[in-house]
């Protein structure tokens, strides 16, 4: 079952009439954890507030839950749950102040949907009587979440959840997700983080307001169309400056203590002779890798393919 | 050689009441070198780059900036020193040339000093068609690649940037990190914090912070051999999880 439907849908804001969506269709099922990947401004946002029905399309249609988002607002507002990107809970309440009065407005009460929130809520439980306001970031995100969650709604919308978030908070809010979507809860997320995309069951890569490709995080790997070579050198920023210039080398790019490159023709040869190359120009310590692409590699490949 | 460090700090402490922020960190930074700044949320990284930019008064403990005292020559330390943010950025309502000679009067740059000083700003960054642009128009990586050249306009001897590439696409955000290392092969120290681990990897050393104390202080190779990790990923998570402070 469809739970998320998007069937061409654009929008353009201000004179120069930028498209911040242009043509975008998808579809979620329920149950599903789909991601939304990109950079800021490619267009996340505008669909996660057209979607929730805070912004209307210029053209295209959309549902959710079987709900159309123009027609049908209402249902659709008393159905899903919406994290927006920017901290948007009140900060003079308290921790418990903000849960309490979001319950009220969808007309339950806490004790009603605990179950639902209860992992999460132990961990900001110690600071119930704190404002919001006061909060750390992780806890402050913690706490945006309870109250996305707290009518139990079929579909949530989380809008770059873990942005600015340090490592180990990510780790633990990317589990607390696992444990939403085994209470069947339709998840649509956002995140720049590359390195997150894995951890959806499907993902679209999004620039410039359009779908570069959508699929599963395996089958977009898979569908990079070269052999992808990890190399170092003891002078890794020479090593970059070479790379560059040499001419067989259609990609060239940083990674950690990696460059990561690709050729444009190569047969078996093809790797030895470049680092003879290079051995030749004076690198020592040469390393070359066989390896996989990773999502952030593909977004890259996709973003030259799409003309950027 | 002791002229080439050009931040030292010895048990820089700052309290907030009961509260310490910053526990007597000591370390110190050569010139040009790239300098990774890291911490889980809440570590104390701000607070520390607030007391190193001069404008917070430690609690007790000790730094020179460029070689001027942090207690007694904040001004100074303003003037060699470039700073910029994700959050802070440029005047969105200026456009780029307009934002570099803000920024230039600002610094005290002379009129020839400028206008040179924008020519080649604007060529390096390959921004001709867009110098009469509104800044607020502009894509969020080229606004991030405009605000590093133009909080190194006045060449200071030591630039701080604070997560300045969160957000920015992955081709972009490689293209600043050029830009970065070019100001470090002209002898400029880049201090830089960051939550993208890839990042991490291409600093020269890095700090990691936990709980308001320095936790490690490496190369990134050495800190992976000493974790035994293939990041700087696992040696973060390895390191931060164990953080018993949550506050921001």
């Amino acid at each position: 079952m469809v739970d998320v439907q998007v069937t061409n849908i654009s929008k353009s804001y201000g004179q120069e009439r930028q498209n911040a969506v242009d043509q975008v269709s998808f579809s979620v099922s329920k149950g599903e954890l789909f991601g939304l990947i990109g950079p800021d401004g490619c267009g996340k946002t505008s669909l996660f507030r057209i979607l929730t029905t805070l912004l209307l399309p210029d053209s295209g249609t959309a549902s959710v839950n079987g709900f159309d988002i123009v027609k049908d607002f209402r249902e659709i507002r008393r159905r899903v749950g919406y994290m927006p990107g920017k901290f948007s809970l009140y900060p003079d309440l308290t921790v418990e102040e903000n849960l309490h009065f979001f319950a009220t407005l969808f007309d339950t009460t806490i004790k009603a949907n605990y179950d639902l929130i209860k992992d999460i809520y132990v961990q900001i439980a110690p600071f119930k009587d704190r404002r919001a306001g006061k909060l750390s970031g992780g806890m402050k995100q913690k706490l945006a979440l309870c109250c996305a969650l707290i009518h139990r709604p079929t579909v949530l919308f989380l809008d770059e959840p873990t942005t600015g978030v340090d490592t180990v908070s990510r780790k633990e809010f990317w589990e607390m997700l696992k444990l939403l979507k085994g209470e069947g809860i339709t998840i649509l997320v956002s995140t720049p983080y590359m390195d997150e995309a894995t951890l959806c069951e499907r993902i679209a890569l999004i620039q410039k307001g359009t779908i570069m490709s959508i699929d599963t995080p395996d089958q977009i790997i898979h569908q990079f169309p070269k052999k992808i070579y990890a190399v170092m050198a003891r002078n890794m920023g020479a090593l970059l400056a070479d790379l560059r210039s040499i001419q067989h080398i259609s990609s060239c790019n940083a990674f950690g203590q990696y460059h990561h490159i690709t050729f444009q023709d190569e047969d078996v040869r093809t790797p030895r002779k470049l680092i003879e190359e290079l051995e030749y120009r004076g690198h020592v310590d040469m390393e070359i890798t066989l390896i996989d692409p990773t999502i952030e590699d593909c977004f890259i490949n996709l973003m030259d393919r799409h003309g950027n | 050689m002791e002229t080439d460090i050009v931040i030292k700090t010895e048990k820089l402490t700052k309290r907030f009441g009961d509260f310490i922020a910053t526990n007597q960190i000591t370390f110190d930074v050569q010139a040009g070198e790239i300098f990774g700044f890291l911490g889980a949320n809440g570590a104390g990284k701000t607070t520390a780059m607030k007391m190193l930019c001069g404008l917070s008064t430690p609690t007790s403990g000790n730094a020179t900036i460029a070689g001027f005292d942090i207690y007694r020559e904040t001004e100074q330390i303003k003037k060699n020193i470039g700073y910029m943010s994700q959050k802070f950025s440029l005047y969105e309502d200026l456009t780029v040339l307009e934002n570099i000679n803000f920024f230039g009067g600002i610094y005290g740059l002379s009129k020839k000093r400028l206008s040179e000083k924008s020519e080649s700003l604007i060529e390096t960054l390959n921004m001709k068609e867009l110098r009469k642009k509104l800044v607020g128009s502009l894509p969020l990586g080229w606004k991030q690649k405009l605000a590093f050249s133009v909080s190194i306009l006045h060449e200071p001897k030591i630039v701080f940037l604070d997560e300045p590439t969160g957000g920015v696409d992955p081709v972009t955000r490689r293209q600043f990190w050029d830009l970065l290392y070019a100001a470090a092969d002209r002898g400029i120290t880049i201090f830089v914090t960051t939550h993208y681990m890839d990042e991490a990897e291409y600093c020269n050393r890095i700090t990691m912070m936990v709980d308001g104390e320095i936790k490690a202080l490496d190369t990134p190779k050495k800190l992976m051999q000493q974790y035994s990790s293939d990041s700087m990923d696992e040696v973060f998570y390895e390191l931060a999880r164990g953080a018993k402070r949550k506050a921001d």
